[in-house]
């Protein structure tokens, strides 16, 4: 701010070139990640996009945070979407349907937000300096620090960080109790003892499969009244149905029935999930 | 450095997942397009952290809940998925129209709905005379 006289567009540092350089490279990586037809590599793009904020940080001398941004995100988020990806079975190659339909109405609604954000930002901060040399003079240790870090963290905000360590703990409990669901079918067709209250459970959840039966064909008959491209309804109920009916199957097997002949596509196998 | 940089570099992110987000049509590609508009939010809380460089560091501070936000958010994100996936074998946002508002067969017949206003039988009758 004091310095904005000796500062301008055409006199960058070297910060600044590294800075610009480091934003096209990330802003590259993220439109091939929203664009691109195969899914995997659209994870590994996102992976480079989000290294280069990481490298940004660090040029804003936040330190602790762009190591943070590496551990977490490079290291934990991208590697549960591709697990997610694995498990949901994405295509390996290219896709076709990767873009819904509407992806012109999403480019226009995009490319108007970005004008607009864009010109307010410009106009606002037009003659705006970040002293980047006082940030890092102010304390030996530099202000985005490990050390700095922790003196605020656990100094003025250790109330919302105690009630951060709540909701990761709600989260974790969340995630367990989602992708468990399945995973107690077996244990519920065997009818041990401590789940026999959960066996008793069951049955309700095959009464709501049984209740898909009379949805089905309303979804045909609205998929035939309506008009060409809802004609894909009649087939689309029909896994619907499957995937509906299969977990119920496969208990009807563990309790002596013959499985149905739609029981060799299961829709997903009860893997373990990555937690 | 000029502010304006990251300012324009958070924005241009945040758009480029709103793209993403609104032009994606499997569930995990939703998923990373949020992502990305999250970091992009937290571009902007650095710089204007090292700008403003108040005591309390609140922007910095507020990165870090982001962060661990965002990672809670992807777990639970892509459990549902999982989820949607088990039952539905498609992880597609496109099909996912159980509560879209479609007309089906018994809106359009007149007199299902007794208890309903006039002005809705009124429209359910002549949408079903256009259908017949």
């Amino acid at each position: 701010m004091t310095l904005a006289a000796g500062q301008g567009f055409l006199s960058p540092t070297g910060v600044e070139i590294a800075f610009l350089l480091v934003g096209v490279a990330t802003l590259g990586a993220a439109v091939v990640t929203v664009t691109t037809r195969q899914l995997v590599h659209a994870a590994l793009w996102l992976v480079v996009a989000l290294g280069g904020l990481a490298v940004e940080y660090l040029l804003l001398t936040a330190e602790f945070i762009a190591w943070v941004q590496v551990l977490i995100y490079v290291g934990s988020v991208v590697v549960l979407l591709l697990f997610g990806l694995m498990l949901t079975k994405a295509p390996i190659g290219r896709s076709p349907d990767a873009d819904s339909g509407n992806r012109w109405a999403a480019l226009a609604v995009a490319l108007a937000a970005a004008a607009t954000l864009v010109w307010v930002v410009v106009d606002a901060f037009r003659s705006t300096w970040v002293d980047l040399d006082k940030a890092t003079a102010g304390a030996e240790a530099g202000a985005g620090s490990t050390r700095v870090t922790g003196e605020f963290l656990f100094r003025h905000w250790v109330l919302p960080f105690e009630a951060l360590s709540v909701l990761l703990l709600a989260a974790l409990v969340g995630a367990i109790v989602l992708s468990r669901r399945d995973r107690e079918d077996p244990k519920a067709g065997g009818g041990t003892g401590p789940t026999s209250g959960r066996s008793g459970r069951r049955p309700g959840v095959r009464g709501t499969g049984a209740g898909t039966g009379p949805r089905t064909p309303r979804l045909g008959t609205a998929g035939t009244g309506v008009t060409a491209p809802r004609t894909s309804a009649p087939e689309a109920p029909a896994p619907r149905a499957s995937a509906g009916r299969t977990p119920a199957g496969a208990r009807g097997d563990a309790a002596g029935q013959a499985p149905p002949p739609a029981a060799p596509q299961p829709p997903a196998p009860p893997r373990p999930t990555p937690r | 450095m000029h502010l304006v940089y990251p300012a324009v570099l958070a924005a241009l992110l945040f758009c480029v997942g709103l793209y993403g987000v609104l032009a994606r049509r499997n569930a995990i590609l939703v998923l990373m397009s949020v992502e990305l508009m999250l970091n992009a939010v937290n571009l902007n809380l650095v710089a204007f952290d090292v700008w403003l460089r108040d005591t309390l560091h609140a922007g910095q501070a507020l990165t870090l809940f982001t962060i661990a936000i965002a990672a809670a958010e992807i777990g639970i994100g892509l459990s549902i998925v999982l989820l949607v996936y088990r039952n539905r074998c498609t992880s597609d946002i496109d099909r996912l129209r159980d509560l879209a508002d479609v007309p089906t067969a018994a809106d359009r017949m007149p007199g299902t709905t007794d208890n309903a206003p006039d002005v809705a039988d009124g429209k359910r009758l002549t949408r079903g005379e256009a259908a017949a």
